[in-house]
């Protein structure tokens, strides 16, 4: 089965160590929530799984369908399909989101092979109109001046533009307010299928009402402390993560 | 050269070895120039003489190469061949749509492409310079070379005055708005070809105009010297837009001097675009000489290997309420230099002045070297002036971004570089002018994949 398979991660920067065992196997077609207290590593691993280039994987592997994710630069593992929707998306002054997305569809056609641009065109205002963007969107400069919600709007655009194998959302939710939330979510939820996987990063449950996983996983110290289906989620909503910090010093769950 | 190309064969059978510059003016010169501007070129080859080369103790030549401005190998160059001529005017297009069109070689006019009925029935005025002088004598000397060359030039400026015989007159009478711009070009063809460009441009109360000139080499390697003057007389309330757009073979050396005269509520935006020449020096001067004159000066550069880019600028405000806003963007890669210096002027009366100038260079490698010396200088009271000049580099955190979706680094690269160009292209007021400079710059960028 194809998976995004995770096993034994250890990530350091600047010598601290952040990410310390982590494993996790998201199949193609689920939808995975990782949840955590803030500072457990939540955000570190996305950042490692797109390949940042701050943080060193000191073990472990990463594998998009058996390809080792980890030998691949950044670009290249966007290419092979795999998908990070930013916490804190960059602002690109000067280049607009027609340019940029269009320079990311470029990058995905065989060598040699120019992108249509009506075809093109069709495609984002399809996925635009979604996500209930404007079309001026496309002219503006990407990010820049945008809101809160309309970054991750363009995350999500972006996601759907270039149809990725796997996709990581890192706090999606974050800073949205709920008609936000339920416009993002409804674009996420529309991609969702048996072609795509997806880990979804959270703190808060919130999100996951309206995005509802398949499974749901604690993240905490840098480690996977325990999994389970969506009911955990609300468990933890109920509990707190002082619950799972708790129950970590008995033997291992997951 | 051991492989030396078919057109420089020709270029030589055409043009025999000439004295150089340096030599003096060859007499009897042109005679088709009329003899009182001749004897002007004499005057200022005799100013030429007296005046000292620049040195690098010179402020206004801190930190430039004159060390590179040795003019001996340089000749004005003799007449082109038909087919040569021909290949050049099929080169020499890039806007679809304009109200006139002028072509120039070596300093030899090739064609234009005439105003409409309904511009030259307004008296809009598009010329070579060469007729102009003749034509239209008086309106002419009254404006010729009246600006002084204040940036450092003064001997350059005589040099041109000395060799001129080529360029663009346009005139714009009062309350007469050309719609679409005007395209010139400016080729230099034949070896170690010295040209010497000149612009007037007349705009009077209330008129509105777009010029765009275009100055290139026909080959890309081949060495050569281009002096050139644009002088921008702009009237009452009248709306100039005025685009340099200049790429140079990579041997060539330039010097461009440009000055702005802005009246009473007159508007001005000046681009000058930088990709091509060795060494590429540009000194631009507005004067605002009447209250609510404004100027935007704009400038982009783009250096790569040994280029070296030098601009020298000074925002005059001679009137209150009066408005200037500089904005210099460069981005540097390979060795190349890129020196900036200068100059807001607020004079003693003149109240209520905003002057504002800003230089943003983008260092794309460790041995690209970017100077800049922004200054003020302010006699007058309540005025809202600000300066600041920055370097910095590509922003880890965007290029990141970047490659995140799958865009390959030198394409990221090129991405970020044309964002941060972007920002002085969309001053202009016409999308068409903003694409046809970012196809420009694209096209450098090609060049250098290559």
């Amino acid at each position: 089965m194809d998976q995004l398979i995770i096993q034994d991660l250890h990530v350091s920067i600047a010598e601290q160590e952040i990410i310390r065992g982590l494993s996790l196997a998201v199949p193609k077609g689920e939808v995975h929530a990782i949840m955590g207290p803030n500072g457990s590593g939540k955000s570190t691993l996305a950042k490692v799984l797109a390949g940042h280039p701050d943080y060193a994987v000191t073990s472990g592997s990463v594998l998009m369908d058996g390809e080792n994710v980890l030998e691949l630069a950044p670009d290249e593992r966007a290419r092979q399909g795999l998908f990070m929707a930013f916490q804190y998306p960059s602002e690109i002054p000067g280049v607009t989101i027609a340019n940029f997305l269009r320079a990311a569809v470029q990058a995905r056609l065989p060598e040699g092979e120019e992108l249509e641009a009506t075809d093109y065109y069709a495609q984002l205002y399809k996925k635009m109109d979604l996500l209930d963007m404007d079309r001026s969107f496309t002219s503006r400069s990407v990010n820049e001046g945008f809101s809160g919600g309309e970054k991750k709007r363009n995350e999500i655009l972006q996601m759907a533009m270039l149809n990725p194998k796997y996709a990581v959302l890192d706090e999606t939710d974050s800073g949205l307010d709920i008609d936000a939330l339920k416009v993002v979510a409804h674009g996420v939820n529309s991609l969702r299928g048996p072609n795509l996987g997806v880990l979804l990063i959270t703190h808060y449950q919130r999100l996951l009402n309206y995005i509802v996983p398949d499974q749901v996983h604690v993240m905490v110290r840098g480690r996977i402390e325990l999994s389970g289906g969506k009911d955990l989620a609300l468990q933890l909503e109920e509990k707190g993560y002082d619950w799972v910090r708790d129950d970590i010093s008995e033997p291992a769950l997951a | 050269m051991s492989n030396p190309s078919a057109v420089l064969e020709k270029t030589s059978a055409v043009a025999p070895k000439m004295a150089g510059i340096l030599d003096g003016i060859q007499s009897p010169g042109d005679d088709r120039l009329p003899a009182w501007f001749r004897d002007e070129q004499r005057a200022a080859w005799t100013q030429f003489q007296s005046l000292p080369m620049p040195a690098r103790t010179d402020q206004a030549w801190r930190f430039s190469s004159v060390g590179l401005l040795d003019l001996s190998p340089y000749s004005a160059a003799g007449s082109l061949s038909k087919t040569d001529g021909r290949e050049i005017l099929e080169r020499s297009s890039e806007l679809d749509e304009t109200s006139g069109r002028l072509v120039f070689a070596d300093d030899h006019f090739l064609e234009r492409d005439v105003l409409s009925e309904k511009l030259r029935k307004a008296g809009v005025i598009f010329q070579p310079l060469e007729r102009a002088m003749i034509e239209h004598e008086e309106l002419f000397r009254r404006h010729f070379m009246s600006q002084p060359a204040a940036l450092g030039s003064a001997k350059f400026s005589a040099l041109h005055e000395a060799f001129v015989r080529s360029g663009t007159f346009l005139y714009v009478p009062r309350g007469v708005e050309v719609d679409l711009p005007l395209e010139t070009f400016h080729w230099l063809h034949a070896e170690n070809a010295a040209i010497f460009p000149h612009t007037l441009v007349v705009a009077e109360d209330l008129s509105n105009v777009t010029l765009v000139e275009h100055f290139r080499s026909t080959d890309p390697h081949r060495a050569g010297f281009a002096c050139g003057v644009n002088d921008l007389i702009v009237g009452p309330g009248a709306k100039v837009t005025y685009i340099c757009a200049q790429d140079w073979s990579d041997k060539t050396l330039s010097v461009q001097i440009n000055a702005t005269t802005v009246a009473r509520d007159a508007r001005t935006l000046n681009l000058h675009l930088g990709l091509g020449g060795k060494y590429s020096r540009l000194e631009s001067l507005s004067r605002l000489t009447g209250e609510g004159a404004h100027s935007d000066m704009l400038a982009v550069s783009i250096g790569d290997e040994a280029q070296e880019f030098d601009a020298r600028t000074l925002q005059d405000h001679a009137s209150p309420r009066t408005y200037s806003d500089l904005l210099f963007k460069n981005a540097l890669s390979g060795r190349s230099r890129n020196t900036f210096g200068g100059l807001i002027r607020v004079e003693p009366h003149a109240h209520f002045t905003d002057a504002y100038q800003k230089v943003r260079n983008l260092l794309l490698s460790d041995d690209a070297e970017a100077n800049s010396m922004p200054g003020l200088e302010i006699m007058a009271d309540n005025v809202k002036c600000s300066h600041g000049a920055t370097s910095g580099q590509i922003d880890d955190d965007e290029m990141f971004y970047l490659l995140a979706r799958g865009i390959p680094a030198p394409v990221a690269r090129e991405l970020l570089v044309g964002g941060f160009l972007n920002e002085v292209l969309e001053r202009l007021p016409d999308p068409v002018l903003v694409a046809k400079l970012a196809a420009l710059i694209a096209g450098k960028f090609a060049r250098r994949a290559r």
